[in-house]
């Protein structure tokens, strides 16, 4: 079992150093996170009680959407030159090779989006107790937003430009994440417990799924 | 790094003899694209697949390497003693090689091959499958900077720096200039006389010494009641 954990390290470590060299993904998610959450005053007023009470509503949205962003991407330049193929007959499993995308995706856009996310609560007032709660509540919850985004990626990898029906499929699926990560911001504690539930059962489900949705592709 | 993987995983590629499929029919998108084919490669003798475009070469190999399903016969891959290998050499049988290159743009030769080395284990290094390939110089060079026939030399050295019991190529020698299709023809011929099977398409004469071939016809050009 010595070597799986040396492939996936593999495969971490790849994706890794193209998400570097190509740049854009990850800084582009933050760029539109940042732009989104600063809209918003414009457009609700800029009341600071206001916005002290939609400010946890708000980055939490955004994060959702940001975090998709760059999502269509996930296995589509890998489906287009053949990769996939190559990785589908090695012997990596598929669902592995999975997770370890999530995991190098989660690194190069959700992570980003998290450290930024206390200074977007600065612009929006957010209560002082809750900037703890916050980045908590989103290290816990973006890994679920990552694996359920990647089943619709792999549902929409031979698309020419799937990314919108790749939305529409994975921002209704997001919805649990959301509900429990922005009531876990508040500090309602038994909300991170479910954050923590929907993250974990993804971990095991998404990869599954996504397994089965590429393979399908491939075909 | 790669080195530590490398006994674990030429043990795990299991000793493979014959391939053979047998009545295999294929439909992609509601039409037939194999019928009733049947056929069998043995290993040392490279079986050259060939038949005019369209005639399900291509999927013929894909289905071979499982990225296609088929709906009707079976296939079958034999160690020495007639017993079909078992599924958990599955991800250890065969290279496959495509149209496509694999060769990621932002990567480097060396950095490209020596990913499909991690994940495939270890066989001859980067450097000499370079080498062999006659891409020493291309070592450091971004996959974006390539020449196709330059793209499908890096893919090739890819069967070398892993090993495996069974080839798939398809169309190796595209975009390939006369001395590419020469080491081609080599490599094939070493990989037989080592004890293993090539399955391979190809418009060109490659000049194997001991081949076997298949001729796919196109099913458009088969009578209706005539068998193929």
């Amino acid at each position: 079992m010595n070597s799986w954990t040396q492939m996936i390290v593999t495969q971490l470590r790849r994706d890794l150093k193209l998400a570097a060299r190509l740049g854009g993904g990850g800084l582009l998610a933050v760029a539109f996170f940042v732009v989104l959450v600063t809209l918003v005053p414009f457009g609700v007023g800029p009341e600071p009680a206001l916005l002290s009470k939609l400010s946890i509503g708000i980055i939490w949205v955004g994060v959702v959407l940001s975090t998709l962003l760059s999502l269509d991407r996930l296995f589509q330049a890998d489906y287009e030159d053949g990769s996939l193929d190559l990785m589908f007959l090695s012997p990596l499993s598929l669902g592995v090779l999975v997770l370890a995308k999530c995991a190098a995706y989660w690194i190069t856009t959700a992570l980003p989006l998290v450290l930024v996310a206390p200074l977007l609560g600065v612009l929006l007032n957010l209560p002082a107790e809750n900037y703890g709660l916050l980045v908590l509540s989103l290290l816990v919850g973006t890994p679920a937003l990552s694996l359920v985004g990647a089943v619709g990626a792999a549902l929409t990898v031979g698309l020419r430009r799937g990314s919108l029906l790749l939305s529409l499929l994975v921002l209704p699926l997001c919805v649990p994440t959301l509900i429990f990560g922005a009531a876990a911001a508040e500090g309602h504690m038994s909300n991170f417990y479910l954050l923590g539930a929907v993250s974990l059962v993804l971990v095991v489900v998404g990869p599954i799924a996504s397994a089965a949705a590429l393979k399908l592709n491939l075909g | 790094m790669a080195q530590t993987g490398e006994p674990l995983m030429a043990e795990r590629c299991p000793p493979l003899f014959k391939l053979s499929g047998e009545g295999l029919t294929c439909l992609r998108g509601g039409r037939v694209v194999l019928q009733d084919l049947s056929f069998e490669a043995i290993a040392g003798r490279p079986l050259v697949v060939t038949g005019p475009n369209g005639a399900g070469k291509s999927t013929l190999l894909r289905l071979v390497a499982g990225l296609v399903s088929y709906q009707a016969g079976t296939l079958l891959f034999a160690g020495a003693d007639g017993a079909p290998v078992s599924d958990e050499s599955n991800g250890y049988l065969m290279h496959y090689l495509g149209h496509q290159d694999a060769v990621k743009p932002a990567l480097t030769v060396v950095e490209n091959l020596t990913y499909w080395q991690r994940l495939y284990g270890a066989r001859v290094s980067v450097g000499e499958a370079l080498g062999q390939l006659g891409i020493t110089f291309l070592a450091d060079v971004p996959g974006q900077f390539l020449s196709a026939g330059q793209k499908r030399r890096v893919n090739l050295a890819r069967l070398l720096v892993s090993h495996r019991p069974l080839w798939v190529l398809d169309e190796p020698t595209a975009s390939l200039d006369q001395e590419g299709a020469e080491i081609v023809r080599g490599l094939i011929q070493r990989h037989s006389a080592e004890g293993g099977l090539t399955l391979v398409t190809t418009h060109l004469d490659l000049g194997l010494e001991a081949q076997d071939s298949l001729k796919i016809a196109r099913l458009s050009d088969v009578p209706l009641e005539g068998g193929a």
